[in-house]
């Protein structure tokens, strides 16, 4: 079994192999435990600068990565496009560069723009971590998705998992279907033809339009948020014609009569995609997902630091 | 100590001391080994011998064990602990030690330095180490970072009343910091190419210590 990644950055779960993702789940085990204890910091990166960049709002991403920093004993700088210079009219490689010289040896990017990390993993040489490009992926949820699963159903190979909602402006649907996809799961998509882009079925993924159908197949349901501020147009009637159609609730559950797990990324937009007594649920493991982002950050930074 | 190295660097491929052992009688070695593969500097019946000598060494200062703990470093501390612990047990007749692992790979100081990453193991502590007297164990005390990573891993779960060291094979000549074991299965003289290998039981299939000129593969 390897110890290290096969890659400095972490850009996308497309570029990571299942070792990888064995080897970051493996690690993310351990910190798991170090987190429960009283004192839950471990001296690892008390050598290395991390800059948080972000130029896209963020609450869950950003806290859980700048917990996973300080538990790690790295020093942290936080930047957020809105207070900066960007607004001034500053280029990205500029903003990047200058934060660079001030000897900063890690960076977590979130940036409106799909392969903005890729476009600076070519100019830069500090370690880039991928925390949202816009609609392109976003691996480190992933990450702590799969790593849930895990920690629910054991081995994820097999195991059936279905993705739900808006997935043509979904990081998080991409990013989840690479990584499910590596580690042997099967994946399904289902939301209204508006929302499925056509290119699905190219990357294995099986498309479906009936909820209740893909609840009956399902293993997993990870329900997605309706992402309003990406969508230029009108791409269904009405947010209350949308969770009629396609929104999961108590009723639809127990109709089917099985342990279906139930995830969602958040934010969640209550009565719209899940209703609140879905997503408040024993089945719910929405909470464990962002307890499980700090574990599995750690990891990422850990393992990335020390490929040098 | 740098004469002697210099000396051991410029006439001796090997050159093995085993003194000061309280119990065992002196062991006698040959001072020249085969280059090609590792040479058993502690037998199976040997193994054995000094085992239990710890355990005693460690009852003669621990008494019945109601304060202490026995913290065992990943990985090659494990099978140490486990060991020891089950030893204790029979030859004391005390019902329960306390005894734990402890994983150090997030507090070693070179995890960026060396060439090859280590992986992380499981610390299985279920206790705190509050007022206690802690004994740390690891099968092989070399430079001492391993320990000291080790120490300030044991200040994550509180503060031990008393840390002692117990090391199953002590090279006592290739020390980077200033750490000594209070128990010390042998000792062993030897260059900083060689390398000790510590066989188990339970893992390999006997009980030994081998000593090689260079690291294996």
């Amino acid at each position: 079994m390897q110890a290290q990644l096969s890659t400095k950055h972490l850009l996308g779960i497309k570029y990571l192999t299942e070792d990888d993702i064995q080897l970051i789940f493996e690690t993310a085990d351990e910190f798991k435990e170090v987190i429960n204890r009283p004192i839950k910091k471990v001296p690892s990166l008390r050598d290395i600068t991390v800059a948080n960049m972000f130029f896209e709002n963020s609450t869950r991403t950003r806290i859980s990565f700048e917990l996973a920093e300080k538990r790690l004993s790295a020093d942290t700088v936080n930047f957020s496009a809105s207070a900066s210079s960007v607004s001034k009219g500053e280029t990205l490689l500029d903003t990047v560069n200058n934060v660079l010289s001030m000897k900063v040896d890690m960076i977590v990017m979130r940036h409106p723009a799909p392969g903005a990390p890729q476009f600076l993993a070519r100019n830069i040489s500090a370690n880039i971590i991928n925390a949202g490009d816009g609609t392109h992926e976003h691996p480190t949820q992933a990450l702590l998705d799969a790593y849930s699963i895990r920690e629910q159903l054991g081995d994820l190979a097999g195991k059936k998992i279905a993705i739900f909602g808006d997935i043509t402006h979904s990081r998080v649907a991409l990013s989840n279907i690479f990584c499910l996809q590596k580690l042997g799961a099967e994946v399904k998509v289902c939301g209204p033809p508006t929302l499925i882009p056509k290119h699905l079925p190219a990357l294995g993924v099986g498309v479906e339009h009936d909820v209740r159908k893909t609840l009956e197949w399902c293993d997993v349901a990870n329900v997605l948020r309706i992402q309003l501020e990406r969508q230029d147009i009108k791409y269904f009637p009405s947010l209350r014609e949308y969770s009629q159609y396609f929104g999961i609730n108590k009723e639809l559950l127990d109709s089917i009569g099985k342990k279906i797990i139930i995830m969602h990324p958040g934010p969640i937009n209550r009565g719209v995609e899940i209703t609140s007594d879905v997503a408040d649920s024993e089945h719910s493991i929405i909470l464990q997902q962002v307890e499980n982002g700090v574990s599995v950050r750690m990891a990422v930074l850990y393992l990335l630091a020390a490929r040098k | 100590m740098e004469w002697l190295k210099k000396l051991l660097n410029k006439h001796l491929q090997f050159f093995l001391v085993d003194c000061l052992l309280p119990t065992t009688k002196l062991p006698t070695f040959p001072t020249f080994a085969p280059m090609s593969n590792g040479r058993v500097i502690l037998p199976t019946e040997r193994f054995a011998l000094t085992i239990d000598r710890l355990c005693h060494q460690l009852i003669e200062n621990h008494d019945d064990f109601q304060n202490t703990c026995l913290i065992g470093i990943q990985q090659g501390g494990v099978p140490l602990v486990n060991r020891i612990h089950q030893r204790l047990l029979e030859i004391t007749g005390i019902p329960r030690i306390e005894y734990g692992k402890l994983d150090i790979t997030f507090y070693r100081d070179d995890f960026r330095h060396r060439s090859k990453p280590i992986r992380a193991s499981v610390t299985e502590m279920d206790f705190l180490i509050e007022g206690k007297n802690v004994v740390l164990m690891d099968d092989v005390l070399y430079t001492g970072r391993s320990v000291q990573a080790a120490m300030s891993a044991l200040g994550d779960f509180g503060r031990a009343q008393k840390v002692e060291l117990l090391t199953l094979v002590d090279r006592r000549f290739n020390r980077d910091l200033p750490i000594k074991s209070d128990y010390t299965g042998i000792r062993v003289d030897s260059l900083d190419d060689a390398y000790v290998r510590v066989d188990w039981q339970e893992v390999e299939g006997e009980d030994q210590v081998l000593l090689f000129p260079q690291k294996e593969d």
